[in-house]
C-alpha cells in the first residue's frame, strides 16, 4: 500500500469532522473520496497533506508509520495537492507561483525551463511568464497542476477540481491523470459527482458524517447505490410538471458593462428573456461573467446602460435594489455569509435586510414584527437553527441557504434570480430548495437560475442559456439539450452552431 | 538666492531621510499585509530613546541603536497582538500611538533642558569641496547614505529575492502561503519588527541629528505623512525614497519661506506638509483600481491558520 | 504551551469581563509604574480612583471632564461600528470651538442669556463643516479617511494659533495668545450654582438615549452597522455607502465641533491655544472600551474622566507628571484589544504535538 489510514479522527469545537476513518490507496490506483458536503473529506485531505493535525490515528507510508507535521513534510514524503480552490497569487507569474510551491532552492530560470517540459509532457498549456491574474480558471488550475507534477509526487490530491471546467475539459484532466496513474503514481480523487467517479476511478471510499460507510469498486456500481451509501437513501426525486409560460417578466436587451473589477470579466450585448412560470438557468464555468451579470441584475451594480434590463416592459437599469425589489424582482446571492446574510447579527436582524415590512415610517424598526417573520421563516422552510435569535454563522450552510431562499421566496416575488442555489449545501436540503423553486414556478413566478453544477439546471429549469467570457448563448429547451452540446458551448462555440432554437 | 539653493537641496535630503527610514519600514511592514498606525508613537518613543541615550553616552550609534530597540520593541507588542490573537490592526495601532504620545512625554520630561554637546559636521573629503554639488550632496550625516543604500537594498530584496518574493506572496495573500507551508505568522512578525526598527532609527535621528533636542511632541505628524507617503508611492522603495525627498523639500521649503520674509503668517506655513500630504494622497487615490492592482491584498485583514 | 481554541460562539460574558478585565490589568502595571518611581502606590491609586469622586465638587469635576469624552465618543461609536475610521474628532473639536468662539464675539453686554445657544449651534456646524472635508475627499477621491482627518488635525491647530496670535487676539491682553473673555451670555448655564458643572452634562446624558435608539432601533442604524460588518451584504440590501460615510462623518463631526463649543462656552471662557486637549483621541479609546455602545460609552467616558482629574491631582499631590495620564489611557486601549481576544478564543494549555501548524 502507498498511503494507509489508520482509524484517523479529528475532533473541532462543534463536530467531530472524522470517525475513525481508515483509507487504503495502492500505487498507481485512482482512489476516489466520495461524499457529500460536511462529510469530512476536506478534512481528512488536510490531514494527509499536514495542514492539520489528528487527534487519533496513525498514517502510514508505503507500509512505514510517519508523522505529516506539515505541507513541507508531506510534500518531502512525495505527496502533491490541487486545492479546489486555488493557493495561487495573483500579482506574480505563473513561474513564479510554481517556484514559491517548490522546496529546493532551484533558480527562477531553471524552473521556467522544467515548466514548459513538464506541460508539453503531461499536455497542459501553460505560459510560465504571465502573471496569474491574466489567466482563466481552467489555466489557473493548469498551473496548479504542473505545480504538483514538479514535486515528482507519488501521491496526488485532486479536490474537487472539475468543478471549474466544461465537460470537455474535464476528458482532458482524466487523460492526464490517466497516463500519471499509469506510471505508478498514486492519486485521491474528491468529489460529490457520481458520474466523474465512475468513469475514472478504480476505488472508491464513502464518507458519511465522518465515517465511512462504504469501500467500493465504483465501476460496479451505480449512481443510485452510490447515491445509498453516500446520503444513506435515494436522490430524492423531484415533482416535475409541464411548463405553462405567460408573459416575459424579465427581459435583457443587448446588456453590455465595462467590468469595475480590474481582475473581472466585461459583459458584451447580453440578451435573453424570463417569462412568468418557467425557470430558466444559466450554465457556464465560473469566472465568465456570471458574477458581474448577477450584480447588473441585482442592482448592486447600477451602470447598466438604460433601457438594458427590463421588468414588466419598465427600465430598471439604472434601479437601487430596493426600487427592484419593490417592483418584484428578488434575489439570492451566491455567497450565503457577508453578502446574503451578516455572519455576526440574529437571523431576526437579517430579515431586515431585505423585507422591510416591520420598519414603520421614520424609519422605526418594530422589533416584534422582525421576530415573529424570523419564526416565521424557520417553520416553513424546516431550518434548523437555535431561534430567532441565533447569529446567522452557527448555522450550517444548508440551514442558512433555506433561510435566505425562504427570505425571499416569503417576499411572494414576481422575479426570483438565484445564484448557486446549493453550492455547499447538504443534499436533503439541497433537494427542498429545489423543490421551492419548482413550487414558485408552478406559482406562475419567473425563476432564473445561475449554477456551475449542469445536472442542477437540466433538473430544474425549462429552458437553458450558456454564458461564455460574457456573453450569452441563445436559449434552447432543456428537453432539447445535451451536456455534450451545452459542454461547447461553455467554451463560447455556439456561434458556430447552425441550430437556431426557438426561444 | 543661489548660494542658499545648495542649502535647501541639503537640507531637504536630510529631512527627507527622517520620513524615508520609517516610511520604508512601514513598507515592509505593509508588503507583509499589516498596516502599522503606531508609527507616530514608535517614532516618538525611540526619539526619547535615542536621545536619552546619547545624552547618558555621548555616542551617536549608539543612540542609533537605542532608537531601533525601542521600535522593535513596540513594534512586538503591537506584532504580538495583531498577527496571533487577531486584533483589529486599525484600533492597535491607534491604541500603541496613544500609548507612545503619552509615554514618550512622560519619560522625556527629564530631558526637556538637556543639550548634546557639540555636534560633529561630516563631509566626505573631496567630493564636498565640488562646487554646487558638494555643499548640497557630500556634506551629509551618514545616516542619509544609509538611508539611499537601505533603498536598493529593499528594492532588491522585494524584486531579486525569493525570501522578497515570499513575503509579497504573504502580503498578497496569507492563506495560500500558508497553504504552501509557509510559516505565514512569523515571517509578518519579522517584517514588522524589522518596519519598528526602522521607524525607531527615523524617530532617533530626529532627536540626535534633525533637531537635536527633546521636545513632547516633536515627530509632529511625521509617523502619519511616513504612512500616506508609502500608498502614494504604491509600496515601492525608490518610490517611496523619491515622495520622502518631496515632503522633505515642502518641509524646508516652509522654514525658507519664513526665513525669507515671506508675508504670509507662519502658522500657514507650518501647514503646509499636511496639506501637501492630503493634496497627494487626493491625487493618488482617485484611480480605485490602480491602487488595487498594486495594493498587497491582504493589508489589514486578520489571517486564521487552519 | 498556551494555545487559542476559537468558541463555537463568541461568549457574551466575556464582552462584558474583558473591559474590567483590561483595567486590572492597568492598575496593575499602574502600580509597579509607581513603585518604580518611588511613589506609595496606594496614595497613588487613591488619586486615580477616589479623590476624583469623594465630594461633590469632584464629581461636578468629573462630569465636566466626561461630557465632552461622551458626546464625542458617541459619534465615533457610530462611525467605528460604520467602518469609518475618524481619527481627526481632535480637529473637528478644534474647528467647532473656532466657530463657537467666532459667534460669541458677536454678543454684546446687551445680548440676551439665550446667546449660548446660536453659540453652541456655531459648534456644531464648524465640527461638521471640518469632517465634511474628509467626507467629500472620500467620497468623491477616494482618499484614505484615517489619513486626511488626521491631517486636518494639525490643520486646525494651525488655524487656531494663527487667530489667537493674530487677528482674534484680545488688544488688552497683556499680548497673550488668547481672545477676550466672553460676555456671561454666551456661557452655558450652570446646573448648581457654585459647581461648574452645566447644562451639557444633561445634554449629554440624552444624546446617550438618543443614540442608543438610532443604532437599534431605526433602520438607518440598521444599516449603518451592516455597512460596517459586511459591506457586501449592504450593497447586496440597497443600502447606500455614500449616505453611511456622510452621516457617520457629519454625525461625529458634529457632536466634536458641539463638544469644542461647550468647552468654549463653558469652563474657559475665551478661545486660546490650549483648547486642544486631546479629548478628540481620548474619545477614540472612550468609544472602544465602551464597546462601541451608548451605555458603556458613559461609564467609559466617567472612567477616562478619573484618569485625566487623576493625572493633575498626582501632578499637584504626588509631584509626577501629567503626562501619566496619557500612558494609562494608551495601555488601557493596548490591554483592551488583547483581552477582548478571550470574547471569540479560549485559553487552552496544550501538550507540544498537537494542534495545529504554522
Amino acid at each position: 500500500m502507498r498511503l494507509e489510514l489508520v482509524d484517523i479522527s479529528k475532533q473541532y469545537p462543534a463536530v467531530k469532522a472524522n470517525d475513525r476513518v481508515s483509507l487504503q490507496v495502492a500505487p498507481g490506483q485512482i482512489h476516489a473520496v466520495l461524499g457529500e458536503n460536511g462529510a469530512g473529506k476536506s478534512t481528512l485531505m488536510k490531514i494527509i497533506y499536514g495542514a492539520v493535525r489528528p487527534d487519533e490515528g496513525e498514517i502510514r507510508w508505503n507500509g512505514e508509520p510517519v508523522q505529516i507535521a506539515s505541507p513541507a513534510a508531506a510534500r518531502a514524503l512525495g505527496i502533491s495537492m490541487v486545492y479546489q480552490h486555488f493557493s495561487l497569487f495573483d500579482t506574480l507569474t505563473a513561474a513564479e507561483n510554481v517556484w514559491l510551491g517548490l522546496d529546493k532552492s532551484l533558480p527562477l530560470a531553471e524552473v521556467t525551463k522544467r515548466i514548459r517540459e513538464v506541460a508539453g509532457i503531461y499536455g497542459l498549456e501553460v505560459d510560465p511568464l504571465r502573471p496569474v491574474h491574466t489567466l482563466s480558471v481552467g489555466e489557473r488550475q493548469r498551473v496548479e497542476i504542473v505545480r504538483a507534477l514538479m514535486t515528482n509526487p507519488k501521491l496526488l490530491i485532486l479536490d474537487e477540481p472539475t468543478s471549474v471546467l466544461t465537460p470537455q475539459a474535464v476528458q482532458t484532466l482524466f487523460v492526464t491523470l490517466r497516463k500519471l496513474a499509469a506510471e505508478g503514481c498514486s492519486i485521491l480523487y474528491i468529489s460529490h459527482k457520481l458520474d466523474e467517479i465512475r468513469s475514472l476511478c478504480h476505488h472508491c471510499t464513502v464518507l458519511r458524517g465522518g465515517k465511512v460507510t462504504g469501500e467500493v469498486d465504483p465501476t460496479r456500481e451505480t449512481n443510485a447505490s452510490l447515491s445509498r451509501l453516500m446520503i444513506g437513501a435515494e436522490p430524492p426525486q423531484l415533482q416535475h410538471r409541464e411548463a405553462r409560460a405567460g408573459a416575459v417578466v424579465l427581459e435583457v436587451r443587448s446588456l453590455s458593462l465595462p467590468k469595475e473589477d480590474p481582475f473581472g470579466t466585461s459583459l458584451e450585448a447580453i440578451s435573453f428573456e424570463v417569462r412568468a412560470g418557467e425557470v430558466v438557468g444559466i450554465a457556464g464555468v465560473s469566472g465568465n461573467g456570471q458574477q458581474e451579470l448577477m450584480r447588473a441584475l441585482s442592482g448592486e451594480d447600477v451602470r447598466a446602460p438604460r433601457g438594458s434590463i427590463r421588468l414588466f416592459d419598465q427600465d430598471i437599469a439604472r434601479d437601487t435594489p430596493r426600487r427592484r425589489r419593490r417592483g418584484g424582482l428578488h434575489f439570492v446571492p451566491e455567497e450565503r455569509l457577508g453578502r446574503g446574510a451578516v455572519p455576526t447579527l440574529s437571523l431576526a436582524q437579517n430579515t431586515l435586510l431585505t423585507r422591510t415590512r416591520a420598519v414603520g415610517r421614520g424609519g422605526w424598526i418594530r422589533v416584534g414584527d422582525v421576530n415573529a417573520l424570523a419564526e416565521a421563516l424557520i417553520r416553513r422552510f424546516f431550518v434548523r437553527a437555535g431561534g430567532p435569535g441565533s447569529a446567522a454563522k452557527s448555522l450550517s450552510g444548508g440551514n442558512l441557504q433555506k433561510f435566505i431562499v425562504g427570505r425571499e421566496i416569503d417576499a411572494d416575488p414576481k422575479l426570483l434570480i438565484v445564484s448557486q442555489p446549493t453550492w455547499g449545501v447538504d443534499v436533503g436540503a439541497a433537494a427542498q430548495i429545489r423543490g421551492e423553486l419548482l413550487a414558485l414556478r408552478d406559482n406562475g413566478c419567473a425563476v432564473l437560475v445561475v449554477s456551475e453544477e449542469l445536472e442542477e439546471l437540466f433538473e430544474i429549469c425549462d429552458r437553458l442559456v450558456v454564458i461564455a467570457q460574457g456573453r450569452v448563448s441563445p436559449s434552447l429547451r432543456t428537453a432539447e439539450a445535451t451536456i455534450e452540446q451545452i459542454g461547447e458551448w461553455m467554451s463560447g462555440l455556439w456561434r458556430k452552431d447552425k441550430s437556431d432554437a426557438p426561444a | 538666492m543661489m548660494d542658499s539653493l545648495p542649502l535647501l537641496v541639503a537640507a531637504t535630503l536630510n529631512s527627507g531621510t527622517v520620513l524615508a527610514f520609517a516610511a520604508l519600514g512601514l513598507l515592509i511592514n505593509e508588503r507583509a499585509g499589516i498596516v502599522n498606525l503606531g508609527a507616530e508613537g514608535i517614532m516618538l518613543v525611540a526619539a526619547v530613546a535615542g536621545f536619552a541615550t546619547v545624552v547618558h553616552t555621548g555616542s551617536s550609534w549608539l543612540g542609533f541603536a537605542a532608537g531601533a530597540l525601542a521600535g522593535a520593541a513596540l513594534a512586538a507588542a503591537f506584532g504580538v497582538l495583531v498577527i496571533w490573537l487577531n486584533t483589529n490592526q486599525y484600533a492597535t495601532g491607534l491604541a500603541l500611538s496613544l500609548f507612545g504620545v503619552g509615554f514618550s512625554a512622560f519619560v522625556g520630561i527629564r530631558y526637556t533642558q538637556e543639550k548634546l554637546g557639540e555636534r560633529p559636521n561630516f563631509e566626505i573629503p573631496g567630493l564636498a569641496d565640488v562646487p554646487f554639488l558638494g555643499p548640497a550632496l557630500f556634506r551629509q550625516h551618514p545616516m542619509v547614505y544609509v538611508a539611499i543604500a537601505l533603498t536598493a537594498a529593499i528594492a532588491w530584496f522585494l524584486y531579486r529575492s525569493r525570501s522578497g518574493l515570499v513575503l509579497r506572496a504573504v502580503g498578497e495573500s496569507p492563506e495560500s502561503a500558508h497553504a504552501l507551508g509557509y510559516p505565514v505568522r512569523r515571517i509578518r512578525l519579522a517584517a514588522v519588527l524589522f518596519g519598528g526598527a526602522l521607524c525607531g532609527i527615523s524617530g532617533a535621528y530626529i532627536s540626535t541629528v534633525y533637531t537635536p533636542l527633546w521636545v513632547e511632541g516633536m515627530i509632529a505628524g511625521k509617523g502619519w505623512i511616513a504612512l500616506a507617503l508609502t500608498t502614494f508611492a504604491t509600496w515601492r522603495p525608490a518610490r517611496v525614497l523619491l515622495g520622502a525627498y518631496l515632503f522633505g523639500g515642502v518641509t524646508m521649503l516652509q522654514f525658507h519661506l519664513q526665513g525669507e520674509g515671506v508675508q504670509v503668517p507662519s502658522q500657514f506655513l507650518t501647514m503646509l506638509p499636511y496639506l501637501a500630504t492630503i493634496v497627494v494622497l487626493v491625487l493618488i487615490s482617485r484611480n480605485a483600481s490602480f491602487i488595487r492592482i498594486n495594493m498587497p491584498a491582504s493589508i489589514g485583514k486578520p489571517f486564521f491558520p487552519g | 504551551m498556551l494555545r487559542l481554541e476559537q468558541r463555537p460562539e463568541p461568549s457574551k460574558a466575556m464582552s462584558i469581563a474583558s473591559p474590567l478585565l483590561a483595567l486590572a490589568i492597568t492598575v496593575v502595571i499602574g502600580t509597579i509604574l509607581f513603585v518604580l518611581l518611588g511613589k506609595d502606590p496606594l496614595r497613588g491609586l487613591a488619586v486615580f480612583f477616589v479623590e476624583p469622586v469623594r465630594s461633590a465638587y469632584a464629581l461636578s469635576e468629573l462630569a465636566m471632564k466626561a461630557t465632552p469624552l461622551l458626546l464625542i465618543a458617541l459619534g465615533l461609536a457610530v462611525c467605528f461600528r460604520s467602518n469609518v475610521w475618524n481619527i481627526g474628532a481632535e480637529g473637528q473639536f478644534v474647528v467647532g470651538a473656532i466657530a463657537a468662539s467666532g459667534i460669541a464675539m458677536l454678543a454684546t453686554k446687551d445680548t440676551g442669556n439665550w446667546f449660548f445657544l446660536p453659540v453652541l449651534v456655531g459648534g456644531i456646524v464648524g465640527g461638521m463643516a471640518w469632517a465634511a472635508i474628509v467626507a467629500l475627499l472620500r467620497d468623491r477621491f477616494n482618499a484614505n479617511e484615517i489619513l486626511v482627518s488626521l491631517m486636518l488635525v494639525y490643520v486646525a491647530e494651525q488655524l487656531l494659533n494663527y487667530l489667537v496670535y493674530g487677528p482674534w487676539k484680545d488688544p488688552l491682553g497683556y499680548n497673550f495668545p488668547q481672545t477676550i473673555t466672553f460676555y456671561k451670555s454666551t456661557q452655558v448655564p450652570r446646573l448648581f450654582g457654585s459647581f461648574r458643572v452645566n447644562l451639557g452634562a444633561i445634554a449629554a446624558l440624552f444624546a446617550v438615549g438618543a443614540f442608543w435608539l438610532l443604532l437599534f432601533r431605526t433602520y438607518a442604524g440598521f444599516q449603518l452597522q451592516v455597512g460596517g460588518l459586511a459591506p457586501a451584504a449592504a450593497r447586496y440590501a440597497g443600502f447606500s455607502s455614500r449616505k453611511a460615510l456622510w452621516s457617520a462623518l457629519l454625525l461625529s463631526g458634529g457632536m466634536a465641533g458641539l463638544a469644542g463649543g461647550l468647552e468654549v462656552a463653558g469652563p474657559l471662557g475665551q478661545l486660546t491655544p490650549h483648547v486642544p486637549a486631546g479629548y478628540g483621541f481620548a474619545a477614540i479609546i472612550v468609544a472602544f472600551v465602551g464597546r462601541l455602545h451608548p451605555v458603556g460609552i458613559v461609564f467609559s467616558a466617567i472612567l477616562m474622566s478619573m484618569f485625566y482629574i487623576g493625572g493633575e491631582l498626582a501632578q499637584s499631590r504626588l509631584g509626577l507628571p501629567k503626562s501619566l495620564t496619557g500612558v494609562f489611557q494608551g495601555l488601557l486601549l493596548f490591554t483592551l484589544l488583547a483581552c477582548d481576544t478571550l470574547i471569540a478564543y479560549r485559553v487552552r494549555w496544550k501538550t507540544a504535538g498537537k494542534g495545529t501548524g504554522g
